[in-house]
């Protein structure tokens, strides 16, 4: 059985001028254990996607399921077996961090003691602060403080909505790692991000843009699926070398990505000495060519051009 | 020859109680530069960042923006400076075309330059015809890009951006760094933060800021060279793991 399932799910909103649909009949499945991606930017239909599962929104068409539940009509089963971190801090502001924990461990008729090996690891980062006010806490102890109230009635389903949007690169990777102890102890984790470094960190993905998956797949998979030769330059102006790049007919896309810029050719010949080829014509010196292996936020990028 | 220095402070510090947010932080940002504010959560960027906007008073040492002094010239800096974050950026119930004069003649353009600068921004940004659309119906990438060209319609010394490219899609994300460039050769300084370290290496240098203190400052060639790291997501990670503040 598989742990998540997702048919043909549509969700829309109503607008100024008619509906905008945030989601357009999507579908895929995760499997027990897996730490499933659902990575894309703003507005790709991440959050509805998450509410819809987590029984708090409606979808307009399509089913769902969670732990063989359904969203509709078993609604109260699938509530006790999941843990919710929503992208909003939504825990009580003006309870303690103990109080808070111990609030929703009663809620789930359970106690801090009885589950506090799930938590301890996480939760040791916040307890010398258990007495101040949730909402005096910075942000990265809130978030910790919302994983461990999450997690306290020791669901088998995690849904993290963006944990780490606006984590510096440090603390995010923490936060990784915490995620990989969880899976350890077999929960299956749906984490939505729109840090396209992160997928590499899931077992598998699906990258969403507007309310529509662009590619479900292993990290490695979604890699393979990249069928042209991608190019790395670089130069001494790199802003011109971009705009004379961009510029020739022959050239598909080309994108900065740090301190190089990453080509790809409508066809497949030629393509190095045609890039050495602009920088003479345009005379930028020390120009540096090689193929490179794509990664996923060159894939992301091509299959939105599609 | 020298650059012109656009920002420049020394020993620059602020206090909040036994807590010191920005510990003795002395650096300069040239005319023209893009200059990358990196820093974990927590690190003190924000806190630095509001002293040289002229919203917060230093405790200690000096610092001058676009030639103004940030103890008893903030509201001069104010008006030499644009500002813009994901957080807050523009009135969603007023359409673009009323969202660009508003900032216009807040930052006291003639009418006649506003009704200019609308012409050219409405046609740089691609959204002639769609003068009219409220704010609120754009999508994120449109209104970031539009937020920006906004923080900087009264042509400022130096523009303030942070965070300003958080949960864009990679397209518009790099659409929006071109429009970064553009202005930069147009002489205004970029002064940016960001979570997203590939954004750091297209700076032409950049500070980490740990537990208060700037611990490294160069270009984004040198501190991987420096810090033996192929990226700056490496040359960051060596420096933020020494932190030791926690959380922000």
């Amino acid at each position: 059985m598989k742990t998540v399932t997702i048919e043909h799910i549509v969700k829309t909103y109503p607008a100024e001028h008619g509906t905008v649909e945030a989601l357009k009949g999507i579908s895929f499945e995760i499997d027990q254990g897996e730490v499933f991606g659902l990575i894309g930017p703003d507005g790709a239909g991440k959050t509805s996607l998450f509410r819809i599962l987590t029984t708090l929104l409606l979808a307009n068409s399509g089913n769902a399921t969670v732990n063989g539940f359904d969203v509709v009509k078993d609604y109260k089963s699938i509530r006790n077996c999941i843990g919710y971190m929503p992208g909003k801090f939504s825990l009580y502001q003006d309870l303690s961090v103990q109080e808070n924990l111990e609030f929703f461990a009663t809620i789930f008729n359970t106690s801090i003691r009885q589950n506090y090996g799930l938590i301890k690891e996480i939760y040791e980062q916040i307890e010398p602060f258990k007495t101040r006010k949730a909402g005096q806490l910075s942000g990265g102890m809130k978030q910790k403080l919302a994983l461990c109230c999450a997690l306290i009635h020791k669901p088998t389903v995690l849904f993290l909505d963006e944990p780490t949007t606006g984590v510096d690169a440090v603390s995010r990777r923490e936060f990784w790692e915490m995620l990989h102890r969880l899976k350890v102890q077999g929960i299956t984790i749906l984490v939505s991000t729109p840090y396209m470094d992160e997928a590499s960190l899931c077992d598998r993905v699906a990258l969403i843009q507007k309310g529509g998956l662009l590619s479900v797949n292993t990290p490695k998979g979604i890699i393979s699926e990249f069928k042209k030769t991608l190019w790395s330059v670089s130069a001494d102006d790199m802003f011109g070398f971009m705009k004379a790049i961009k510029k020739d007919p022959g050239v598909e896309s080309c994108y900065p990505f740090g301190q190089v810029h990453h080509v790809v050719f409508k066809t497949e010949e030629n393509s190095e000495a045609w890039l050495q080829q602009i920088a003479v014509q345009n005379n930028y010196n020390k120009a540096a060519i090689k193929v490179i292996e794509p990664n996923i936020e060159d894939c992301f990028m091509a299959l939105m051009q599609d | 020859m020298e650059k012109e220095n656009v920002i420049v402070t020394h020993e620059l510090t602020k206090r909040f109680g036994d807590f010191t947010a920005v510990d003795n932080v002395s650096f300069a940002v040239q005319k023209g530069e893009i200059f990358g504010f990196i820093g974990a959560n927590g690190a003190g960027k924000t806190t630095a960042m509001r002293m040289l906007c002229g919203l917060s008073l230093p405790s200690s040492g000096t610092a001058t923006v676009a030639g103004f002094d940030v103890y008893k010239q903030n509201e001069q800096i104010k008006k030499h400076i644009g500002y813009m974050s994901q957080k807050f950026s523009l009135y969603e119930d007023l359409t673009i075309r009323e969202n660009i004069r508003f900032y216009a003649g807040i930052y006291g353009l003639r009418d006649e330059r506003i009704r200019e600068k609308t012409d050219l921004l409405l046609q740089q940004l691609h959204m002639k015809g769609a003068e009219r659309t409220l704010v609120r119906a754009l999508p994120l990438g449109w209104k970031q890009k539009l937020a920006f060209s906004i923080a900087i319609v009264h042509d400022p010394a130096i523009v303030f951006l942070d965070e300003p490219t958080g949960g864009v899609d990679p397209i518009t994300r790099r659409e929006f760094w071109s429009l970064i460039y553009e202005a930069a050769g147009r002489g205004i300084t970029i002064f940016v933060t960001t979570h997203y370290m590939d954004e750091a290496e297209y700076c032409n240098r950049v500070s980490i800021m740990v537990d208060g203190r700037i611990d490294a400052l160069d270009s984004p060639a040198n501190l991987m060279q420096q810090y033996a790291s192929a990226s700056m997501d490496g040359v960051f990670l060596q420096l933020a793991r020494k932190a030791k503040r926690s959380g922000d």
